[in-house]
């Protein structure tokens, strides 16, 4: 009965008869943190206060930057001091303040008491080490037991997470784990001591939808079963609606709203809170535009096997990307690609844009039969331009935006001048205007850069654009404006898009027709209001059920109230 | 043409404006070394420079009796060697040699190691694995000895020895801006500037280069020291231009007499020593100031 300390009892003793709340497990109150000289900001978080009581999670909101993961290391004792530092205010855990402990009585709580689940469970794990060995670590640094108890203890912590066969899953390296996998393996670790506080700090921002649709409800599960309260850091209100019970939403190191989950999500108070609900794609389906007579693109029978390793001898390990894809795209059109990571979507479309060479198949471009690669790079005459995901690699960091936009036309022979007022039209009319021109891309944020992207890609005045994943670096608000900038570019150009993402419901938003990906193969082709109202495919109707949505709480909540009513 | 989309909003803010400048000095500062390493550089570009106007003798002129100590005579402050011959006259000519011999040694291998480097990181595949094997040639022969041989070979001048210390030291450039290559070739802007229609020379040179060029010119800094290094080996060994006054040679033809005469092996010793340290204390500072990637990466 850990949850009922000498303290808990004490105060529980002394406190006026009121049956209401229990002791929450944890306070903060009034947390300063402090940023090094020189950052953006005097303190990453201002004055926060939280409370999450035993058996609930508390949803910690927010977009990148907010301050969410500085609070959850400074519960843990996790920041990088002396540079960034708790200032003022204290957390409260089982009636200790935190910050008050020296390193060895923290290290004496963690683990133990309380626990963390981290971003990237691709990196959390040691590669080197058993995956038996590395839970043994956590129980070896708090309690001592025999061998036999240990491997015992650590094969029930596997079965708890549903990781099949543990007893051979307990000597096997991390490698042979999926990511989502390995998140479990993560959670494992973490509840072994079967603490009183979980952290979990975008613990599924790195995993496909399908997965992290089991990874919550698998995190849901064990906390009913272990009563114990979590914390939950995400930037995803449609993970918050699937999870939480309170929420707290940061603004740069702010909170400026808390409340009730339900409450939050369907009667927000504060213009921030408003704003980021309103961002999230809506799903509302595009209607699909009929299409013209010759299509701009068509795919037939595209096939690419990527071949690895292999030798003289050995033979190569395949990986089908694509097999045997087909589509039309007509003019204007968007066509959209969705898939889990792995389905081949991202390499279909650099076979496309004669990035990466396909195999077999035909690639016909208003009606001209392409090469592969490097040859249907030069036979589109840059007519065929991408917008790529990493806002932050797509950007030459040497070269000025100007310049950066200019050279693609300058390259196709424009004169000089001429690139260059055609660059700051261009700019102008993604939202930077001309002064931007002689900046360098470090000067810009994500969303910022992913609209010179953009600039970039229209300079070359394309007739087919291929955006891979354009929006899935971005913060949610971001993402909104960036969508609403290609729908208007769409519609003044005329272009036709081919628009690949994992995102459902982005994709319903901007897309004409979807194409589902799974191993390489399209699964499911169809107008979108098709494809997402009445899916055919099994495939095609998990990634719809695993969409976190607002309206799952939501809905139980109108019935609720119906019902009262 | 008019806006069509708002600014962004101010959630979207850019990160705090620093200039790419001031922030490389204010690293390269914050390492004491690299600016102890700066002075003592600049010191030995005076000397380089002014060398003759502070120099009171031809080096190679007899100009007083052999063997006399430092202080002992009016003139002749680090007294005189062997043949009679002034060492302090000797020291700072032979600052002019050791730099440009390490110097122009330097910029030829970079050529060869920048070139090789980046075609091989940028084509990948039997280009790469047949310049990278061919590299390797070079890398397992020990290269003093290999610097020796060439000197040997062709006789020993100014041109044979810059040949030969670039020629072996050429191969760790050309490994370390194949890495760089290789990594930065993946980088979408690439991808992008592919798509733009830029040809494979411009992609190379303008979109790729510029980006290795921190960690080269930290490397350069650091081959620099290792030249001045060699061409002194060399000259010790006897293989130096004979008509030029040099550090190593100096060095060289005063170990025969290191016990009786600490002089003049000390003074040029301690040219050498100060001068690699500084370009190895300046190499450690524009790594801090250039490497520490500020262009998003960290993000």
């Amino acid at each position: 009965m850990n949850a009922y300390s000498h303290e808990a009892l004490h105060m529980l003793a002394h406190m006026p008869a009121e049956p209401t709340t229990p002791e929450p497990v944890l306070t903060v109150r009034g947390l300063d943190i402090r940023l090094p000289l020189g950052a953006d900001r005097a303190l990453a978080v201002t004055q926060a206060n939280l409370q999450i009581l035993p058996g609930q999670t508390l949803c910690v909101v927010g977009e990148s930057g907010s301050g969410k993961s500085m609070i959850a290391n400074a519960i843990m004792g996790l920041l990088p001091r002396p540079k960034v530092e708790p200032v003022a205010g204290e957390i409260l855990f089982d009636g200790q303040d935190l910050l008050c402990l020296s390193e060895d009585q923290l290290r004496e709580l963690r683990g133990s008491r309380m626990a963390m689940v981290f971003q990237e469970p691709m990196t959390a794990l040691n590669p080197v080490m058993r995956i038996g060995d590395q839970m043994a670590e956590a129980l070896d640094a708090h309690l001592q037991l025999p061998a036999a108890d240990k491997r015992r203890r650590i094969i029930a912590a596997l079965t708890d997470v549903g990781l099949p066969e543990p007893e051979r899953l307990i000597d096997a390296y991390p490698f042979r784990l999926s990511g989502g996998q390995r998140q479990r393996v993560m959670i494992a670790i973490a509840m072994l001591l079967e603490p009183s506080l979980l952290i979990a700090d975008e613990p599924t921002t790195a995993l496909d939808v399908t997965t992290q649709a089991q990874i919550l409800q698998l995190m849901r599960a064990l906390q009913k079963k272990r009563g114990m309260a979590m914390l939950f850091i995400t930037h995803d209100f449609g993970v918050v609606a699937e999870i939480a019970d309170h929420v707290v939403v940061m603004q740069t190191g702010v909170v400026v709203e808390a409340g009730p989950a339900r409450q939050v999500l369907r009667n927000p108070q504060h213009a921030y809170t408003k704003k980021l609900l309103a961002a999230i794609p809506h799903g509302n389906v595009r209607e699909t535009q009929a299409s013209t007579a010759q299509p701009v693109l068509q795919v037939k029978d595209l096939c690419k096997v990527y071949r690895t390793g292999g030798g003289f001898l050995r033979p190569a390990r395949e990986v089908v990307a694509a097999e045997r894809i087909s589509f039309d795209l007509g003019r204007a059109q968007t066509l959209g690609v969705v898939g889990e990571s792995g389905s081949g979507k991202s390499s279909l479309g650099r076979c496309i844009v004669g990035l990466a060479p396909f195999d077999s198949g035909d690639i016909l471009f208003n009606g001209q039969r392409l090469s592969s690669g490097a040859a249907l790079r030069r036979q589109a005459k840059g007519k065929i331009q991408m917008v790529f995901q990493d806002p932050y690699a797509s950007l030459n960091p040497r070269h000025k935006i100007g310049a950066a936009i200019a050279s693609g036309p300058i390259a196709q022979g424009v004169p000089k001048a001429e690139a260059m007022r055609r660059t700051m039209e261009l700019l102008e009319l993604v939202g930077l205007g001309p002064e931007a021109a002689e900046r360098y891309p470090h000067e810009f944020s994500g969303g910022q850069r992913q609209r010179i992207g953009i600039a970039r890609a229209l300079a070359m005045e394309p007739s087919l654009l291929v955006a891979d994943e354009p929006v899935s670096a971005l913060d949610v608000s971001v993402q909104a404006q960036v969508l609403k900038l290609f729908a208007e570019v769409r519609e003044r150009f005329q272009l036709s898009m081919v628009f690949i993402t994992h995102d459902l419901r982005v994709a319903g938003q901007m897309c004409d027709h979807l194409a589902v990906m799974q191993r390489g193969r399209i699964v499911e082709y169809g107008p979108t209001a098709q494809v997402l109202g009445n899916p055919q495919h099994p495939y095609t109707q998990t990634l719809i059920d695993a969409i976190p949505s607002l309206e799952h709480r939501s809905d139980e909540a109108t019935a609720e109230h119906r019902s009262r009513a | 043409m008019t806006a069509l989309s708002e600014p962004a909003l101010a959630a979207d803010t850019p990160p705090a404006k620093n200039k790419h400048r001031s922030t490389f000095w204010r690293r390269f500062c914050r390492n004491r070394g690299a600016l102890l390493g700066l002075a003592i550089l600049l010191l030995v570009a005076l000397l380089v420079c002014f060398g003759p106007l502070l120099a009171a003798h031809n080096p190679w002129d007899m100009v007083e009796q052999p063997f006399l100590p430092p202080m002992e005579r009016e003139g002749f402050a680090m007294g005189t060697d062997t043949m009679g011959r002034d060492i302090l006259s000797g020291l700072v000519l032979g600052a002019r040699i050791s730099l440009l011999i390490a110097v122009i040694s330097t910029l030829v291998s970079l050529l060869i190691g920048v070139g090789i480097g980046a075609i091989s990181g940028y084509f990948g595949g039997w280009v790469d694995a047949s310049l990278m094997r061919f590299t390797e040639m070079f890398q397992s022969v020990p290269s003093f000895a290999l610097a020796l041989v060439l000197v040997a070979i062709f006789e020993p001048s100014v041109n044979s020895i810059i040949v030969a210390i670039a020629l072996v030291s050429w191969p760790p450039v050309a490994r370390l801006v194949r890495g760089e290559f290789l990594t930065l070739r993946q980088r979408d802007f690439v991808a992008a500037a592919q798509l733009a229609g830029q040809s494979t020379p411009r992609i190379i040179l303008a979109q790729i280069l510029p980006n290795a060029a921190s960690s080269i010119v930290v490397m350069a800094s650091l081959m620099v020291a290792t030249a001045i290094l060699l061409e002194s080996s060399l000259s010790f060994m006897g293989l130096g231009d004979p008509n030029l006054m040099s550090w190593g040679y100096m060095i060289g033809s005063a170990r025969t007499v290191l016990r009786q005469a600490w002089w003049m092996a000390v003074f040029p010793g301690v040219a050498i020593l100060l001068t690699v340290l500084a370009f190895n204390l300046v190499g450690e500072g524009l790594n801090d100031g250039l490497n520490a990637r500020q262009d998003g990466k960290t993000k």
